[in-house]
């Protein structure tokens, strides 16, 4: 991986196409890697239905653009523009609390006439843009006053997505804008202080959750207790990752998936599917090629030039790693389901765009480096 | 200035973000290889159990019940078999409007309230693709008539399954028995896994006593079934194995015309081969229909057959239990010569009663004025009582009772029907035991001409009489001859246990009583001479009157001023021919009177089917 090991200035003359095109090889070939295997298993899972894998296609290939064009912006624009985006999306997840429409049980689209999209999509990457805009100017490590602001610009719209309801994303965007503090240099003692917080603090979340989401928690905690009603996904996600073994039962062998006792088997519990047909051996090859993607993005970061980049950059690679991570968690049971797909594998479009508008930005902060004098 | 705070925070901040991001990568580091832990513990450490819940997840058991086997008589005439009966199905997902479909159907087959309510009831706990029955046992007609309109019925079909069917109906029936749904207690004596399946069970007679040998080996078939339970493919298949056909030893002709001459008074009747053991004719009367049972009996036909005063469900022949009455006076006069207590020309002087020396208790004989001086062959061929007083009490109760036992009385024969009841042989211990009473010397009186505490089963009598027409050759009686396999023609015997003979002191002995027995339908004298007169073939017999009713020292016995409950049973056992015994009966007819008079027409009867229209 000599990409990797760029060294960190580079003059006019390695400039190449990576640097006119605004694309970084590297994070490219990792990012088109997972999409590609993505695809044999939701063709997989999706038990031989191309309509379904050419739609997956179409997304790809609109997510792809979509970091095509976002790598062309300049770090500075976006950072010129960071609180007016972070405004509007404030703005539209109001909105949407007051006249959204109601899918599967939760307010999360807004039907802007010719389109419907979900404004808290936007924020996972308004939130981090914003924390790191609040802190470009300032010293490093902040203050308590600035952690306080910072704290809110991001606690704000994370509670506005939460009681729409939709845990998944909102914790995503907190972890997110958390990354982001964390990166700056939150202090550990501060840190610690939070996590106290949060343990004494967790009943009073109970208190207010609604009961599908307690539902979720006592699942996870024992999904024997219900094996046909909620426990059901954990349950049946376990057995076939299990039944599995090491070199899995072959591409469209799985029995979970294609006699269909898998839920939800081609959007969040894809992972499953992949842990079914192709084993451990199978797992681990993804779980490389994520990885590398974690690490690429956080050098990018590393060798950003200004604070704004780094913390927005790392923030990005970060969050990339909790979807990943919260995803297989729980498929695998070791975390509550929440409803977050597989980054690039899991079937569905929304979250995919946002998610390459992210990988754009990173390649836009890696090439529009200026050439620093020593 | 600016400038140089800016270099130096730069520197300062690098340095940081590369620590944190150092950090983070650590924390990534951490989960990602707990998440390989965890499945490395799925995929490898847990993977057996892992792959057994998902092939109990796809895999399903089917068991496929076998047929049962079908019961034929001696001759091959069938006397149980399975017959097609139709169902009507509705396969809810193929159905637009279900109340439409039943309002439609309930006009061309019969659906009754019942039929709805089971609907409902099924329809709730199964899915929509799999069928659910509205109506079991359609008739021709219905089957016909929804035939012709098949095409309007979208998702409704009409299965065929077997049922069993007694083509003779009550034929037999105290024999075969029948077989009934599987209920909570059949459950508690079979294993649940054989009758997968299976729906029906024997339930009495050799529909149960031979239940392991007719049902079968069920079978299986392992199909892959997806998450709703619709069935993909079948993976494995085991065959069920059809239950073994059997052969009765009872002939389906001889039974018949047994029956009938019963002219439905209630009795029992066993024809038993001496020479095999084999029972030819098992009738117990009245009857009943077994398919009745077969899908279970309404509850007024029922009550109306167990309230019936003559009790067509109670099985006479197995478990009846009579006083012997004068029948057993040739097994007693054996057992006086083989004990050289008495002799054959030994005579004794009978005025009519009978006195224990020193009482004043008279025992009377059945012939108010006596029957003068008899010797062994007159006792027997006139039926004295007082000569059996005399004998009886010359051997005492506990020889008495040691010999009659050699004939099995007072045991189960071991017929292999279920539900036999044993009798009672009395003795001293019998008496010690049951009563904490003595044993009275009148008893041995009353005891020698079959009265008193002694219970016989005319099974027992047959299978007696059998022994004592062979020479004291002993047989258990049986009724199934051979099994036979599905696929098969060959019949496989069912070994008959050989039993102990009964011990012979000298063949003169039976003899003599044979003789006597003869003498009784053929003699001058006898008290079956009636039967014998135009006989096409010597046979030997004895009558047997059986009190149900004690008279009082000097009463009369007067049928028609008792009521018919308190007549006394009419008896009568035979064997024919004497030289060489083919066939040996016992018959009793309850409250029938006089053995002479009722028992032994029927007995001549059975005799003159099996011997003159089947002669060897």
């Amino acid at each position: 991986m000599s990409t990797l090991l760029d060294t960190s200035r580079e003059d006019a003359s390695k400039r190449d196409w990576q640097h006119i095109l605004h694309f970084d090889a590297a994070l490219l070939f990792g990012l088109l890697a997972i999409s590609a295997l993505g695809l044999f298993v939701l063709y997989s899972s999706a038990g031989g239905d191309q309509q379904l894998v050419t739609r997956q296609i179409v997304r790809l290939g609109i997510a792809f653009g979509g970091m095509v064009v976002v790598a062309q912006l300049r770090p500075q624009w976006l950072q010129r523009w960071t609180p007016w985006l972070y405004g509007l999306g404030l703005t539209l997840l109001i909105a949407v609390l007051v006249v959204g429409d109601v899918g599967k049980g939760a307010q999360r689209w807004l039907d802007l006439g010719f389109v419907r999209f979900q404004p808290s999509e936007m924020m996972k990457l308004a939130v981090p843009m914003m924390v790191a805009w609040y802190l470009s100017d300032k010293r490093l490590p902040p203050t308590y006053m600035r952690l306080l602001i910072a704290g809110t610009l991001i606690v704000t719209p994370v509670l506005l997505i939460a009681v729409q309801p939709d845990l998944g994303t909102s914790l995503l965007i907190a972890s997110a804008g958390f990354f982001a503090l964390f990166l700056a240099g939150l202090s550990w003692k501060l840190l610690g202080g939070l996590g106290l917080l949060a343990t004494a603090g967790a009943p009073v979340l109970w208190h207010f959750m609604h009961d599908y989401q307690r539902q979720r928690v006592i699942t996870f905690l024992d999904p024997e207790q219900d094996p046909l009603g909620t426990g059901y996904h954990i349950i049946q996600s376990k057995i076939a990752i299990g039944s599995g073994g090491l070199f899995g039962k072959g591409w469209l062998n799985g029995t979970q998936a294609h006699l269909e006792f898998l839920p939800e088997r081609s959007t969040d519990f894809i992972f499953a599917v992949l842990g079914e047909e192709f084993g451990l051996f199978g797992i681990g090859v993804i779980v490389v090629i994520y990885s590398f993607i974690i690490v690429r993005s956080l050098y990018i970061a590393a060798q950003a030039q200004d604070t704004y980049g780094r913390l927005l950059g790392g923030s990005l690679a970060m969050t990339f790693f909790i979807y990943f991570i919260v995803n297989t968690g729980m498929v695998t049971g070791l975390l509550p389901v929440v409803g977050l797909p597989l980054p690039l594998v899991s079937y569905g479009g929304t979250s995919m765009v946002t998610l390459m508008a992210g990988f754009g930005i990173l390649m836009s902060i890696h090439t529009h480096r200026k050439l620093l004098a020593t | 200035m600016p400038i140089r705070v800016t270099i130096k925070d730069y520197l300062f901040e690098s340095h940081l973000f590369m620590q944190r991001s150092v950090q983070a990568l650590i924390f990534a580091a951490v989960l990602v290889a707990v998440l390989i832990g965890r499945l490395v513990h799925l995929q490898v450490l847990a993977h057996e159990h892992y792959i057994t819940l998902s092939d109990d997840n796809r895999i399903k058991i089917l068991p496929q019940p076998p047929n049962r086997g079908l019961i034929f008589d001696r001759n091959g005439l069938i006397l149980a078999d399975n017959l097609p009966s139709y169902r009507l199905e509705l396969t809810l997902e193929q159905i637009r409007d279900i109340d439409a479909t039943l309002d439609a159907l309930s006009k061309l087959v019969n659906i009754r309230d019942v039929d709805r309510k089971r609907f409902e009831k099924l329809r709730q706990r199964t899915p929509v693709f799999k069928p659910v029955a509205l109506r079991f046992h359609l008739s021709d007609d219905e089957v016909a008539r929804f035939a012709i309109n098949r095409h309007r019925f979208p998702g409704v079909d009409i299965v065929a399954g077997l049922s069993r069917h007694y083509p003779h109906g009550p034929l037999a029936v105290h024999a075969l028995g029948y077989v009934g749904r599987i209920d909570e207690r059949d459950l508690q004596r079979i294993d649940a896994s054989d009758y997968s399946g299976t729906t029906h069970i024997g339930k009495v007679g050799i529909e149960r006593t031979y239940e392991d040998v007719l049902h079968g080996t069920v079978g299986y078939r392992q199909v892959e079934t997806n998450a709703e339970g619709r069935i993909l493919r079948t993976l494995v298949r085991t065959p069920p194995v059809p239950g073994e056909n059997l052969y009765l030893t009872v002939d389906a002709e001889l039974q018949s015309v047994a029956e009938q001459a019963f002219e439905g008074k209630a009795g029992a009747a066993i024809a038993i081969d001496p020479n095999n053991g084999d029972i030819l004719a098992f009738v117990s009367q009245p009857t009943y229909d077994p398919n009745l049972f077969v899908n279970g009996i309404d509850t007024e036909t029922y009550q109306a057959l167990r309230d019936d005063d003559k009790q067509p469900l109670f099985n006479r022949a197995l478990r009846g239990q009579y006083p012997p009455g004068s029948t057993l006076k040739p097994f007693v006069a054996l057992g006086g010569l083989e004990q050289g207590i008495t002799s054959e020309h030994a005579d004794t002087y009978c005025p009519g009663f009978y006195r224990l020396p020193g009482k004043a208790r008279k025992y009377r004989d059945w012939k108010r004025g006596g029957h003068g001086t008899v010797d062994l062959t007159i006792a027997i061929a006139q039926s004295c009582d007082v000569y059996f007083y005399d004998l009886a009490l010359s051997m005492g109760i506990d020889r008495l009772h040691g010999f009659l036992s050699l004939f099995g009385f007072g045991e189960r024969t071991g017929i292999d029907i279920i539900g036999e009841l044993p009798g009672l042989l009395p003795s001293r211990q019998w008496k010690r035991a049951a009563r904490n009473l003595p044993w009275f010397p009148g008893e041995t009186l009353i005891a020698g001409i079959g009265q008193g505490f002694m219970l016989t089963t005319p099974i027992q009598l047959a299978s007696a009489t059998a022994t004592l027409s062979k020479f004291g050759r002993h047989l258990k009686p049986h009724i199934v001859a051979s099994t036979q396999q599905y696929d098969d023609i060959e019949l496989t015997p069912v070994p008959v246990e050989p039993l102990a003979d009964t011990p012979v002191e000298d063949l003169h002995h039976w003899t003599i009583v044979i003789n006597a027995m003869r003498e009784v339908v053929h003699g001058k004298r006898g008290t079956a001479r009636k039967i014998g007169e135009d006989s096409k073939f010597e046979f030997a017999g004895k009558t047997g009157t059986a009190q149900v009713f004690g008279l009082k020292q000097e009463e009369k016995y007067e049928a028609d001023k008792l009521a018919e409950e308190l007549h006394d049973h009419s008896l009568f056992i035979a064997f024919a021919p004497v030289d060489n015994p083919r066939i040996a009966v016992a018959v009793v007819i309850e409250h029938g009177g006089s053995g002479s008079a009722v028992a032994a027409p029927i007995a001549r009867i059975i005799l003159d089917q099996y011997l003159v229209e089947k002669p060897s």
